[in-house]
């Protein structure tokens, strides 16, 4: 069993926290986030309130756990959209390259490239209104050309090779030398470019929440929380520092998982024989 | 070279038109009336004729798209609804706040990647590199406002350098810039570690080509071979992001307002979103876009004055 | 002039060069042969001082006495360019792309001293017109240029200065046979003119034959033999270079061939590429192949050859049905495969590649590598009957039926193309195209794949259309002939004539240019 990377495995360690706290939050949070408490509310931590209590009573731990059920779930569906229509997009371009459809999907991508995330979400929150999902969508049409290109970027030297001559002299057609050869050997490439994005899309999500265009009250969002904290930073710290932090630690321990999954999955450094 | 340039132009405005049809689809064509959406549902009838008439929302769907465009090129963007001023106006006081912050912080954040960079791998595998890349872990993993929140606690609240918001005017541009360096900076920090780790790949990646083999050959030394000559090829890859940085920065400049109390467009946008201003929205989110496709622009052009291989079509 | 004394080297402690020891003189031309991993780059590095990092020499190189292995990095970096020089064996990427050649090569005189860069630029036009590209501008950029011209300007870059000696390391085995010979003779004159040391290094035994005053032979890190070229190849003292000139000019046996059924006719088929793709138009369209006519016969071996880019590459994949034609006519066993051909032919043609590394899927397993062109049979065979046929393969190739269960990175070069073989033999087909299939492989490994394919065509009646550009490997394996320029036939004929009495131009320039170990004494 060859060593793995130090940054994989402490990455996937506070990768595996946090979802750990999500799921958990599901079921149980040590006190709820809907109730408001004005008589408890800004208490210092205590035995009841662990970390203390914001502005309207609520208990942070609590809402920094649910916090993290909105951040994960946003950016993991945005992931999934992004992969879902991104990367068949990325493998047909590539399979069919230098053809028109190749030319249209890599200017669909450069067009969407031209809308941050920003300005898609306010495009549809402008007519839709403020919500998670909104977000979701922002974030994930985006993610398409991000993953579009990626794996067109790794099909289109894979398509120069011997194996895929040979696998067409077998009579296999390209959507089927697509799946069966390119895919599997451009795994490496989207896996980590998965662990990137699920971090920039944690990031995009604290954003979104922050100016109002993401989740809506009552549900938690670590952004949201900020932007409540930003009146009181001077005189309650606190309540603007955690909910940062855990967004840093997130997104830290998801980066260091993608650098570490680059590492161990790098065909060059895996030893072969001549 | 020319050729490049008018074939990108071309490509250029193309973009531009396709955008436009995206963003007025979708705020007035697909999701229904943009009237009854703006006066909401007790709106009566006369009400929201008078409203229709005034958008110039009688004609038909394509009347309106080249109306809107021709208004956009004549400098004309509409009426903003709320405020009951030409958006132009609206959007230049406004715009000179966000975008010399944007390119304030793009500045910034170039000035301090390139030499971490390149100096991360020019030492690569040694204290200074390890240094550089757990920093830069630590830039990418930080949200841009929240660290902005930090600056104002330590440099307005704490030591009293900075102010802890509001912009001046730029009649006095030592302090307009001054009060813009706080924002700035927290823009520039996670842009600056995505940047900084891209210039290390992207050289470490060149560094291992064949041309440098052959430049050692000749004697030129390694800091030589990476100056005269891994430098201009890891350019390439480096461009790709700058350009990308952009439209990011753009967008975090428009939130980072918030934090710092700035008159620019974030929170004409904002306000416009709550205020159901589909004018306001509308106009604003092209010249965002327009903003971002120019600057794509640019970079393909500094690709082709660094990349002479792309010159010939 | 120089000499290399007991030159040992280890890289992180494993031993690469063993007492390596060897003299060039002033204008002599000195030639290091061995296969792959014999470590004659390595020693051509060291008396660069351009080994890797971890990397220990011991022993010495001297140049005109001094022990080059004790210079500071200063020295060294002094003495590259300017004393010693090297060129190596991918000119396609020696060059950096976004400088223009004259910059680059003005670049070793600026390095070493001339300030004036007017003046550099002045010599470097002077060296560029030398090494024979008079007609190409300075401000031209290296992907303007071909193959052989970029090895002409790394050319022209090491020797602006004159150097005493001059490395060149598998300088031509990127480029076309005319090409290489044009190389060759360049350097060659240059030696004469500078009186400088040329030490070539190289794997073909006939590219040294004609260059070299003096060879050494080497194997493992190891020098097993040294002296002057003629009486090296003709005494063969050791047993290593004994092998290795029997394995270059390795001819297997092969049994008389042809049976009178025609498997296979072309018929003036025309193949046109369309233009590059600009933006939102095309440019202009390519001709790739012109007209051609051929047939191969049952238990025939036939040989198509030409350098890159005269087309048989196209020609063969619109054999293989892989690639459409735009005019004539193809006929594989008796039926018409244009424009699409028959899945139920497919199986009788099939095709082994050139590159060990690439024509496997590096993440199935042996088995299923081999077993993939079942995918063309109605009722592919499944389970035990499938592997049962894997296993038949792989014996066939003398490889062990257990190998199946393994990936493709545990072989070697040679294996590699024995598993391709397999593959190309599981369908049981008529006909194997060879498209350069033994190119890449050491000359030993080489003589034993030649070897291979005569049994098997013996053994199952096969017939092959070997797709070359090396001529010698023809001539071993053929019965008949076709040389390919510039999409057409120039000349058909049996093997034997066409080599010993080429009657085309072209094909007497090829003849030429080609290397011929000349072993008469």
């Amino acid at each position: 069993m060859r060593r793995l990377p130090k940054a994989l495995v402490i990455g996937a360690v506070i990768s595996a926290a946090f979802l750990a706290i999500a799921l958990v939050s599901l079921v149980w949070t040590p006190h709820p986030v809907t109730g408001v408490s004005i008589s408890e509310r800004l208490q210092p931590p205590s035995a009841a309130y662990v970390l203390g209590t914001d502005q309207l009573g609520r208990d942070l731990a609590s809402m920094l756990m649910i916090g993290a059920q909105t951040s994960i779930a946003v950016a993991l569906i945005a992931v999934g959209i992004g992969i879902g229509l991104g990367v068949p997009l990325g493998l047909a371009a590539a399979a069919n390259r230098g053809s028109l459809l190749d030319e249209i999907i890599m200017r669909g991508n450069d067009l969407i490239f031209a809308f941050p995330s920003l300005v898609i979400a306010i495009l549809i929150t402008a007519r839709y209104g403020p919500s998670a999902t909104n977000a979701i969508l922002a974030i994930g049409i985006f993610n398409i050309p991000v993953f579009a290109r990626v794996a067109r970027g790794g099909a289109l030297p894979l398509w120069t090779l011997d194996y895929i001559l040979a696998a067409r002299t077998a009579g296999k057609g390209r959507a089927r030398i697509s799946v069966e050869h390119i895919l599997p050997n451009i795994m490496n490439l989207l896996i980590v470019q998965a662990t990137i994005q699920f971090s920039l899309g944690i990031l995009a999500e604290a954003a979104l929440s922050y100016v109002g265009l993401g989740a809506q009250p009552p549900t938690p969002s670590w952004g949201r929380m900020l932007a409540e904290a930003q009146t009181m930073i001077y005189t309650h710290p606190m309540l603007a520092i955690l909910p940062g932090l855990a967004i840093v630690v997130m997104v830290l321990g998801l980066n260091l998982l993608g650098d570490g999954l680059r590492d161990a999955l790098d065909p060059r450094l895996r030893r072969r024989l001549a | 070279m020319l050729r490049y340039i008018a074939i990108r132009a071309l490509s250029l405005s193309l973009s531009l038109v396709v955008a436009s049809v995206v963003i007025f689809a979708l705020i007035e064509v697909i999701p229904g009336d943009p009237a009854s959406f703006m006066l909401g549902l007790n709106a009566t009838d006369e009400t929201l004729a008078a409203l229709r008439t005034e958008l110039g929302l009688d004609g038909s769907k394509l009347e309106r798209y080249f109306a809107w465009i021709g208004g956009m090129l004549t400098g004309d963007f509409g009426t903003s609804y709320t405020y009951r001023v030409p958006v132009a106006e609206l959007v230049l006081d406004r715009i000179w706040v966000s975008l010399p912050l944007a390119i304030y912080a793009l500045t910034l954040s170039t000035l301090i990647a390139f030499p971490v960079g390149i100096l991360a791998a020019a030492n690569r595998g040694g204290a200074l590199d390890y240094g550089v890349m757990g920093g830069t872990q630590l830039g990418i993993a930080i949200p841009n406002f929240w660290f902005a929140m930090l600056l104002v606690l330590l440099f307005a609240v704490t030591l009293q350098w900075f102010s802890a918001g509001g912009f001046p005017g730029w009649e006095n541009p030592g302090a307009a810039i001054k009060s813009l360096t706080l924002p700035a900076i927290a823009l520039a920090l996670p842009q600056a570690s995505i940047l900084a780790r891209v210039m290390r790949s992207a050289l470490l990646e060149t560094l291992g080509q064949d041309y440098i083999r052959t430049a050692r050959a000749k004697g030129l030394t390694r800091r030589q071979a990476v100056l005269r000559h891994a430098l201009k090829n890891a350019l390439i890859p480096v461009l790709t992001i700058i350009g990308l940085q952009f439209s990011f920065l753009l967008a975090g400049a428009i939130i980072i307002e918030n934090v710092f109390f700035l008159p620019g467009l974030g929170r004409l946008i904002f306000q416009g979103i709550t205020q159901r201003d589909l004018v306001v929205v509308e106009s604003v989110t092209m010249l965002l876009v327009f903003a971002v496709i120019v600057v794509t622009f640019l970079v393909d052009i500094a690709y082709a004055i660094v990349d002479p291989r792309l010159r010939r079509r | 002039m120089i000499a290399i004394e007991r030159l040992t080297v280890d890289i992180h402690g494993a031993p690469i060069l063993n007492e390596v020891s060897l003299r060039i003189a002033q204008g002599e031309v000195f030639g290091l042969v061995g296969e792959s991993g014999s470590g004659k780059s390595m020693t051509a590095l060291a008396l660069m001082g351009l080994l890797p990092d971890g990397a220990t020499a011991g022993g010495a190189v001297r140049l005109d006495g001094a022990n080059l292995l004790e210079k500071s990095e200063a020295g060294w970096c002094a003495m590259r360019g300017n004393d010693i020089a090297m060129i190596f064996q991918e000119p396609m990427t020696a060059l950096n792309p976004v400088q223009t050649i004259g910059a680059q090569v003005a670049e070793t005189l600026t390095i070493h001293g001339t300030q004036d860069r007017r003046v550099a630029l002045k010599i470097a036009r002077d060296r560029l017109d030398r090494v024979g590209l008079s007609h190409v501008g300075l401000d031209a950029y290296p992907h303007e240029l071909s193959g052989g011209q970029r090895q002409r300007v790394c050319i022209a870059a090491a020797i602006a200065l004159h150097p005493r000696l001059l490395i060149a390391d598998e300088p031509t085995t990127a480029l076309d046979v005319t090409t290489q010979a044009q190389i060759l003779d360049l350097l060659r004159d240059l030696v004469a003119e500078e009186n400088m040391g040329l030490l070539l290094i190289t794997h073909d035994l006939a590219v040294v034959s004609g260059m070299a005053d003096r060879i050494a032979v080497m194997r493992k890190g190891e020098i097993v033999e040294t002296g002057p070229t003629a009486q090296v190849l003709t005494e063969r003292r050791h047993a290593y270079t004994r092998a290795l000139l029997a394995a270059s000019a390795h001819a297997p046996d092969r049994a008389a061939a042809s049976r009178p059924e025609v498997l296979l006719e072309v018929e003036k088929v025309e193949r046109t590429y369309p233009g590059r793709r600009e933006g939102f138009r095309r440019g202009p369209p390519v001709q790739a192949v012109d007209g051609v006519s051929f047939t191969l016969s049952e238990g025939e071996s036939l040989g198509l050859v030409g350098e890159s880019g005269c087309g048989k590459s196209t020609l063969t994949r619109a054999i293989l049905g892989l690639d459409p034609v735009q005019a004539g006519d193809i006929r594989l066993f008796g039926q018409s495969i244009v424009p699409h051909m028959p899945r139920a032919l497919r199986a009788g043609i099939q095709v082994v590649f050139q590159d060990p590394y690439g024509s496997f899927n590096p993440r199935w397993r042996v088995e299923r590598l081999v077993a993939e062109p079942f995918h063309l049979l109605d009722t592919p065979p499944t389970g035990s009957d499938r592997r049962d046929r894997v296993a038949e393969a792989l014996s066939a190739v003398h490889l062990s039926p257990d190998d199946m269960e393994k990936y493709p990175h545990e072989f070697s070069g040679g294996q590699r193309q024995r598993i391709a073989i397999a593959r190309a033999l599981i369908t049981r087909p008529r006909i194997i195209v060879l498209d350069e299939a033994v190119s890449a492989l050491d000359v030993s490994v080489r003589a034993r794949i030649l070897d291979l394919l005569a049994e098997l065509q013996g053994e199952f009646g096969l017939s092959y259309l070997f797709v070359s550009h090396d001529l010698t490997v023809v001539r071993a394996i053929t019965d008949r002939v076709i040389v390919m320029q510039a999409g057409r036939f120039v000349e058909t004929g049996d093997t034997r004539s066409v080599f010993d009495a080429p009657q085309h131009d072209y094909t007497q320039a090829l003849l030429r240019a080609a290397p011929r170990l000349d072993l008469a004494s």
